[in-house]
């Protein structure tokens, strides 16, 4: 089992690589910050100075591996716009994705987990058709046209949420339920899915035999089997949902890391983007590593792996 | 190639599966069946108009998508207050919203189709590679998935799309980034399952090159599930390509896509409403069809897909009851 632990958080540093590797490399390519941030006026001289300054003067990999060493001390460089450390300016909007995110993770577990076990019970009634209706609508819907039409809607018309930014619960009621739909259809699919095939299980027959009520075999014994599948899917679309936060930032004007990486793209701030995408990146592969870690200790034939 | 036994093993119950495809598959069981054979008819029904709607889009749209008419600039629905010359109302330029989602069509389809079909051509080949060779080329073709699947696609998408410009090239390479390691790690599993068939080691034994038994006889049983994955691609795709366009990364204007049509619409939320809400209809209607025939075809193909294409969840699974 340490083994198989080592292996994955080697995986996770590998990974880690690969996305500051991307990363830099596209931010390379694409231009000069000499000349996207100083004025056209500045002489070549200037332009010089200014890529000393900020290192940009020497060989990519020089660059890189520079970059990747000041990471490792946790130094992400200075943001050319904001004029103070881009770690800082980045981690400064983290509080809201990271609150945006649970939010909708938690709504969407709430909601789908509890609906699909009663309607894998009932398989077939109209409840249970109904909510296949809706995750297949569910899935179907983009985040940010959702994000949209409930500003339309419940802000614009009805005026009971505020159609932007961050402050209290009711600020947070609409993006959070904009980014849960699509997680909460298809953990209500899944969920489903798996409950019936493990309620068709023979230790179920044998606890039905035993004269357990429906209910208690449903939490004791199906849903507890039924709960690896879910988290690993859970842990799959993680990455989805980091995706639907930027999405559902931009549509709130929600101050979290998405909207300052799209902001920081457009002023070309280099050092803040490469913060903000390592900064998710992050979140994501450590998510999914504790997901893995989690599974190892839930199914109890993987530890002897 | 122990090594990768190993860790083939692990990937498989840990979830390294393509994720959206692998869920796809998964799911079909859970919905009432003869419902959604009627449904399923009707997602191809739907798909189908998408596409003449694209194709026909010089023929069906009453007006230009491109031609403007400040006059008539911003002008609501017919039923809510507008008339019949713009029956879906009219955007900022007094375009006829009604012309430049059938117009829309044609951008949003043509750019998910395309980058499906170049994606299940790269990934079905490598899939194919990867499970058939082992051994090192296996290890090098699944560490690009794996490097790919470590990033979280659609921060990549648009750090990539607004980096290296909205060409339409630039699109259609991050929209092929998306599919073609879905189709890989399918095709790779599937290779795996069927190297040990009887029919391949027949095969083998008879003396057939590793390519023609590849081809002639492991390809043809893979194209099913490829099938399969691509309807669910393409919504994925649609989705996609419209998210970029939303956030002004896609399609540039004037060419209409539903994504940059949504883009626009949105800094006129509060006062034209069918701004957002037509172009929105427009993607979820495709999606839906795109969703509905992927589970229809999966269902056409099932049994044995289906308990190829779901990974194994451990010791004890038991093979499905059901056969229609």
């Amino acid at each position: 089992m340490a083994r198989e632990i080592l292996r994955r958080v080697l995986r996770a540093v590998a990974a880690l690589l690969v996305v500051t590797a991307v990363v830099f490399t596209l931010l390379h390519v694409s231009g000069d910050p000499a000349y996207i941030l100083l004025t056209p006026e500045a002489s070549p001289e200037d332009r010089a100075a200014f890529r000393a300054e900020y290192g940009l003067d020497r060989p990519v990999w020089v660059q890189y591996g520079r970059y990747l060493g000041r990471l490792a001390q946790g130094d992400f460089g200075q943001s050319l716009s904001f004029r103070m450390p881009a770690a800082a300016v980045a981690l400064e909007r983290l509080p809201a994705t990271l609150e945006l995110t649970l939010a909708a993770m938690v709504l969407a577990v709430l909601v789908s987990v509890p609906a699909a076990v009663l309607a894998a019970m009932r398989r077939g009634t109209l409840f249970d058709r109904v909510l296949m209706g809706f995750t297949l609508i569910g899935q179907t819907v983009p985040t940010f046209w959702l994000g949209m039409v409930m500003i339309l809607v419940l802000a614009v018309r009805f005026h009971l949420f505020p159609a932007s930014g961050r402050g209290g619960v009711l600020h947070l009621v609409m993006p959070a339920t904009a980014l849960a739909l699509w997680l909460t259809a298809l953990l209500a699919r899944v969920t489903r899915s798996e409950m019936i095939e493990a309620l068709e299980q023979d230790y179920v027959r044998t606890a039905r035999a035993k004269g357990l009520t429906e209910r208690g075999i449903a939490a004791r014994h199906a849903l507890k089997n039924a709960l690896l599948p879910i988290i690993t899917v859970m842990g799959l679309q993680f990455g989805g949902l980091l995706g639907g936060a930027v999405m559902t930032e931009t549509v709130f004007a929600w101050p979290g890391v998405g909207t300052l990486i799209l902001d920081a793209i457009l002023k070309k701030d280099f050092p803040v983007v490469l913060a903000g995408v390592i900064i998710v990146a992050m979140g994501f592969i450590v998510v999914n590593l504790l997901l893995d870690l989690l599974y190892t200790v839930l199914d109890p034939r993987l530890r002897r792996a | 190639m122990a090594v990768r036994e190993g860790g083939e093993q692990a990937g498989v119950l840990m979830g390294a599966a393509p994720a959206p495809a692998a869920e796809a598959l998964t799911a079909p069981r859970t919905a009432p069946r003869g419902r959604l054979a009627g449904l399923a008819g009707s997602g191809l029904v739907i798909l189908l108009i998408a596409l003449a709607v694209a194709a026909l889009a010089d023929v069906i749209a009453p007006r230009g998508y491109d031609d403007q008419d400040l006059a008539f600039a911003l002008q609501p629905p017919v039923w809510a207050g507008g008339t019949w010359s713009n029956p879906l109302g009219t955007d900022p330029l007094g375009r006829d919203v009604l012309s430049r989602i059938v117009y829309g069509a044609r951008t949003s389809l043509l750019l998910a189709l395309g980058s499906v079909l170049i994606a299940a051509a790269i990934g079905v080949t490598l899939g194919l590679v990867s499970g058939w060779a082992g051994g090192r080329v296996d290890a090098a073709i699944m560490s690009a998935v794996e490097a790919q699947l470590s990033l979280p696609y659609l921060l990549f998408a648009i750090a990539f799309m607004a980096l290296l410009g909205s060409s339409f090239t630039n699109l259609v390479i991050v929209l092929v980034l998306r599919s073609w390691v879905v189709y890989a790690q399918l095709v790779r599993v599937s290779v795996l399952s069927m190297k040990t068939r009887e029919f391949v080691t027949v095969a083998v034994a008879l003396g057939a090159r590793g390519s023609r038994i590849l081809f002639r006889h492991v390809a043809p049983n893979v194209i099913a599930s490829a099938l399969v994955v691509s309807s669910f691609q393409l919504a994925e795709l649609i989705i996609v390509e419209s998210s970029l366009g939303f956030l002004g990364l896609g399609v540039q204007p004037p060419t209409p896509s539903w994504g940059s049509m949504l883009s626009q619409g949105r800094e006129y939320l509060g006062s034209a409403w069918w701004l957002v809400t037509f172009p929105g209809l427009a993607i979820i209607l495709t999606v839906l069809g795109a969703n509905l025939f992927g589970d229809a075809l999966r269902d056409a193909l099932d049994p044995r897909l289906r308990t190829r294409a779901r990974p194994p969840r451990g010791l004890f699974r038991r093979t499905p009851k059901e056969t229609p």
